[in-house]
């Protein structure tokens, strides 16, 4: 496949751009709820370092949205800010697992949020995102494979902190190691979207934009298996459908109405 | 951001006759300048002095980060959600550095950042009367950052010159940082000044519920007020150089003129500068109110503390799994 330059050559080509632009919507959208859960947790971690810590990877996690909307404002999508905040469930392309809420209660009130479900999800999400970056840097878009590329400079650093987290709980007190137990199998009954690649996964192969979903997940299971030893065996579920085709959760319409909040407050504004 | 110096609890015992020498020495270093470090000799109502000030510093610097974390996650745009999550984290860094501070100088004590969690906790540690008020609206979020972290700004330059070594040196970052915290604030409040009557309207009235609660910032003018006060003991010591009047003033110089030009107004109909005194003429805040605040009797105080309670017992397994205990069995 030739290389795709730039964002107008592959407004050229109607089914590419479709695609591609598919794909970017999942990438921004999984880094924006991720991210949005993060800043959730701020100041409520297990100790201040860890707080810290937690928010500069949500900081840079936020980012690399931003990155991605940007570069579906260069395909005429919409502005960034838009995207992020105006879109309706039904279009957002997050697998189902990111806009899962933090645990019991809210942010402002009894926030009885789960480190758990915080160190299995983000050890998850980041060993996933490390593999889709890495395929990412042949992309034939060059732009997105440029991204791919910045990103991952920082990328396995993140990777890298939750992996210590998940260890070392795991390796720690018999309650610790069955939160965390009983975290993973709650993921995996939710895990099956987000090792797809949605609607447009055939052309999004073919024109070389990203590597298939086989190579994907095989590189996922590859990735985690020095950590989750029995990874092989299981069964990816998908507990509350897709959301790259745009299935979702009452959780996700928690997310948007707060994170949207003030943006919707004053629609002439300029925040 | 920062304490005032006020605080409760009983006075300090003198120093001991067989300490004079000691005692001696101890001020004839710090009258010439010197940094007194952690093992250093030290009198007890100067670390206890410290201990209370720092602890209260940073431990205020971590309920600092609650109101504003409330919009955190609602900022309106990408980049007003980067810069104010950035932020918090500062706020959430200098409460680390602080703690770290004070777990020092309680080394002598056998006390830790448990207790000062604890203490917090039971309600024998104070946190920053700014950080018991409400938040309603995004403009809050700016003013906590324009005029609290302005109001700390002038607050901590004042002891960057402080005796006690460790607390002077990170005062010297967290001021460096503050400053990029008052222009992000700043910037949050141009915004909505240059913006649409909505914007406007909540920037005034943020303006109006904070005004008192800024004017009570930097504490009491004496312990007339409220009936205790250190910073005579504070400013004996190097701590700090300016009285809680002082500072207040030069707060109200610097950011009143800043206020009327953007076209806003403070809720006290007095306030003007008098030439002849040279100084601010403004109406007092409630200081009974002031008492009440402090005492975790403020209008979010108990909201706040409940807060950083359910994070604390909520993680506790955490902290167990964590221990040198668990890891080695």
């Amino acid at each position: 496949m030739t290389k795709v330059t730039s964002a107008q050559e592959a407004m050229n080509d109607d089914v590419y751009l479709k695609a591609l632009t598919d794909l970017l919507y999942q990438l921004a959208d999984d880094d924006f709820l991720i991210s949005f859960r993060g800043s959730e947790w701020l100041g409520l971690a297990p100790h201040i370092e860890e707080d810290v810590a937690f928010s500069s990877i949500t900081q840079n996690t936020m980012g690399h949205a931003l990155m991605y909307y940007r570069l579906l404002e260069d395909l005429s999508e919409g502005e960034a800010d838009a995207l992020a905040h105006e879109r309706d469930p039904s279009s957002r392309r997050n697998a189902v697992y990111f806009e899962k809420k933090n645990g019991e209660g809210e942010y402002l009130t009894e926030p009885y949020y789960d480190w758990a479900l915080a160190v299995v999800r983000n050890f998850l999400y980041e060993s996933f995102k490390k593999v889709k970056l890495e395929a990412l840097t042949k992309s034939s878009y060059t732009p997105l494979a440029n991204i791919a590329g910045k990103v991952l400079m920082e990328q396995p650093y993140h990777l890298s902190h939750w992996k210590i987290w998940f260890k070392q709980l795991n390796n720690s007190t018999d309650e610790a190691k069955t939160k965390l137990q009983s975290r993973l199998e709650e993921a995996w009954q939710q895990f099956g979207d987000v090792l797809e690649l949605g609607e447009y996964a055939t052309e999004l192969e073919h024109f070389d934009i990203i590597s298939g979903e086989d190579d994907l997940k095989e590189r996922f299971i590859q990735e985690v298996e020095s950590t989750v030893k029995d990874i092989r065996d299981i069964s990816f579920g998908k507990a509350f459908g897709s959301g790259r085709e745009g299935d979702h959760t009452p959780d996700l319409d928690q997310a948007l109405n707060t994170l949207a909040e003030v943006y919707r407050s004053d629609e002439k504004a300029v925040w | 951001m920062y304490n005032y110096l006020e605080y409760g609890g009983s006075d300090q015992p003198n120093v001991p006759e067989h300490d004079q020498e000691k005692y001696e020495q101890f001020m004839a270093r710090i009258e010439a300048g010197e940094k007194i470090e952690p093992d250093d000799w030290m009198p007890e109502d100067y670390r206890q002095g410290l201990i209370k000030l720092i602890s209260m510093h940073g431990i205020s610097e971590i309920m600092g980060a609650l109101p504003e974390k409330e919009w955190t996650p609602k900022a309106p745009t990408m980049k007003r959600k980067l810069g104010i999550m950035a932020k918090v984290q500062d706020e959430m860094g200098h409460g680390q550095l602080l703690l770290r501070v004070a777990e020092d100088l309680m080394k002598p004590y056998g006390k830790n950042r448990e207790n000062i969690m604890e203490d917090l906790l039971s309600g024998d540690l104070k946190f920053h009367n700014v950080f018991h008020m409400p938040t309603k609206t995004w403009a809050d979020a700016g003013m906590v950052g324009w005029l609290v972290d302005g109001a700390a700004i002038i607050s901590q330059t004042n002891m960057l010159d402080a005796s006690y070594g460790p607390y002077q040196r990170a005062l010297q970052r967290i001021c460096q940082e503050e400053v990029f915290h008052a222009q992000h604030g700043e910037a949050i409040i141009m915004a909505l000044a240059e913006g649409t009557e909505y914007q406007r309207e909540i920037l005034q009235e943020s303006l109006n519920r904070w005004w008192p609660a800024l004017l009570m910032f930097f504490g009491p003018s004496s312990a007339d007020t409220t009936g205790t006060s250190k910073q005579d003991t504070m400013i004996k010591y190097r701590i700090r150089k300016s009285s809680n009047e002082e500072l207040r003033q030069a707060f109200l110089d610097k950011y009143l003129p800043r206020v009327f030009s953007l076209g806003l107004t403070v809720p006290d109909e007095t306030v003007h500068y008098d030439e002849e005194q040279e100084k601010w003429v403004y109406e007092q805040p409630d200081w009974n109110e002031f008492k009440q605040i402090i005492k975790n009797k403020g209008p979010r105080s108990k909201e706040r503390l409940r807060l950083r309670e359910v994070a604390y017992e909520n993680n506790r397994w955490v902290r167990e799994a964590l221990s040198p205990e668990a890891i080695g069995q």
